[in-house]
Formats: structure tokens, C-alpha cells, sequence
């Protein structure tokens, strides 16, 4: 009697603890996130557009005067730095997706992320600055183009 | 498939005006002058059908984010994920038909 040998198809060692494809439960958080994100973001931006373009004079009417008018109120402060926030980590983590999916080598990905994370911290922060420190009268601006409530 | 790709390439577009509109919004910052001069340079006819189709970016992938919503967390949604992306073409449609007009006379100049 001989003895064959086991058939086996040859494997790829299966990843050990040092070379796992996720680290926790990230994945799942950023699943979960994009969904809550996503049903808080609809509310938000279907308000935005709807004050913005359709109520009272639609794009024709925003200029200085009307940014400045919607920030004179914390409502609109609030309103407009949640969607910042929401929308710009929903889109990064989108693109981050996507970027995943499709860029192969390992130096694309890893610039393409990159210059999006980059993208992600500059606009943020710039965002939430612009919110905070906006005045909505800056001195020696003419009359006619800020808010009415500026020489009041 | 196809609603997948769909919400990709919207959800992709969204991002990048998204970036541009912080940063041009960002210009109250400087100057009420500044941006009124940026933002006028948005107030023209090629610009508007933009805005038109931005809006219709942003209605198909908010709608079709809820039905994903629905596939995933609704038993019943797998079994209806066909007849709902139909509920979505048609409330993007009917949301389209009321913005539509009322922007498209704002960009033409009607009353």
C-alpha cells in the first residue's frame, strides 16, 4: 500500500494578527456613520436650498448682504457649521471609499488619500473659522452692500 | 448596479462643489467686495443649468441614500429595492418639476 499525499491547492498563508485588512470596528462605525449622516444631511441641505434658491429671490439674491444676514442669527450658525462638518465627513469618507476601490497601487492610494485628508482638515477648519469670526458689518465697507441692520 | 454607480459619481461631483463652495463662501471673510465680485460671476445662464444640474445631483443621491437606508435596516427592503428605486426616479422627478421652474426664472431674469 502507498500513501499519497494529501491533496492541497496552494494558499496564501492566512493574514496572522499582524496582518490583519481592518483594525477594529472603524469600518463599521464609518458604515453606520455614513447612514445617520446621510438621513441629518438630507434635512439640512434640502433646508439650505430652499432658503437659498428657492424662497424669496432665489440665486439672485445672494450676496454679502444676505450671507450676512442669515449669520446674524446663532440658528443659522448652527445650522450651517452642522452641515459643514456632516457633509464634508460623509463626502471624505466617501471618496476615501471610493479612492480604496479603485486605485491599485499601493503609492496612488496613499497620495490620493493623502491630498484628501489635506483637503478635509484645510476646508474644515477654514469653514468653522469663516462661521465663528464672520462680522457681519466689517468697518469702511460702503453702506449699500451689507445688511440693513448695519447702519440701524 | 446602475443606481450604484449613480449615487458614486453623484456623491463624487457633490464632494468637489463642495470643496469650492466653502472656499468661495469663505471670501465674507475678506471683503463684502470680494464676494459679491465671485458671486457675481456666478449669476449667469451657464452657471444656472450648472445649478440645476447640481440640484438634481444632490435629490437623486439624498433619495437613493434613503432607500439604501431602507435596503439595510428595513426587512422588507431587499425584497422592494427594485420598485423603490422607481419611487426614487419618480420623487426626483416630481422635486425637480417644482424647483425647476422657479430657479430656471431667477437665471433667465422672469419675474
Amino acid at each position: 500500500m502507498t500513501l499519497i499525499a494529501d491533496p492541497k491547492a496552494p494558499r496564501p498563508p492566512r493574514p496572522g494578527p499582524g496582518r490583519r485588512t481592518t483594525r477594529g470596528n472603524t469600518e463599521l462605525y464609518g458604515w453606520v456613520f455614513m447612514r445617520a449622516s446621510g438621513v441629518i444631511l438630507v434635512v439640512l441641505i434640502f433646508g439650505h436650498l430652499f432658503v437659498n434658491l428657492v424662497a424669496g429671490e432665489g440665486v439672485k439674491a445672494i450676496d454679502f448682504g444676505f450671507v450676512a444676514g442669515k449669520w446674524a442669527s446663532p440658528f443659522w450658525q448652527v445650522w450651517d457649521l452642522l452641515m459643514l462638518w456632516l457633509a464634508m465627513i460623509h463626502g471624505t469618507n466617501g471618496v476615501r471609499t471610493i479612492v480604496n476601490d479603485y486605485a491599485e497601487k499601493d503609492t496612488t492610494r496613499l497620495v490620493l488619500k493623502g491630498l484628501l485628508y489635506l483637503a478635509f482638515v484645510v476646508v474644515v477648519v477654514l469653514g468653522t473659522l469663516v462661521i465663528f469670526t464672520f462680522d457681519p458689518c466689517p468697518s469702511g465697507s460702503p453702506a449699500d452692500l451689507l445688511p440693513s441692520f448695519c447702519t440701524a | 448596479m446602475w443606481s450604484w454607480v449613480a449615487h458614486r459619481v453623484t456623491g463624487v461631483a457633490i464632494f468637489f462643489f463642495l470643496l469650492v463652495h466653502v472656499l468661495d463662501t469663505a471670501l465674507v471673510r475678506v471683503s463684502p467686495e470680494a464676494y459679491n465680485d465671485v458671486i457675481g460671476t456666478y449669476k449667469n445662464p451657464i452657471m444656472g443649468l450648472g445649478e440645476a444640474g447640481l440640484v438634481a445631483a444632490i435629490v437623486f443621491h439624498a433619495f437613493n441614500g434613503l432607500r439604501i437606508i431602507l435596503v439595510d435596516f428595513w426587512a422588507k427592503g431587499p425584497k422592494y429595492q427594485r420598485v423603490m428605486l422607481w419611487v426614487v426616479l419618480g420623487l426626483s422627478v416630481v422635486t425637480m418639476a417644482g424647483f425647476l421652474p422657479r430657479h430656471l426664472m431667477h437665471v433667465f431674469g422672469g419675474e
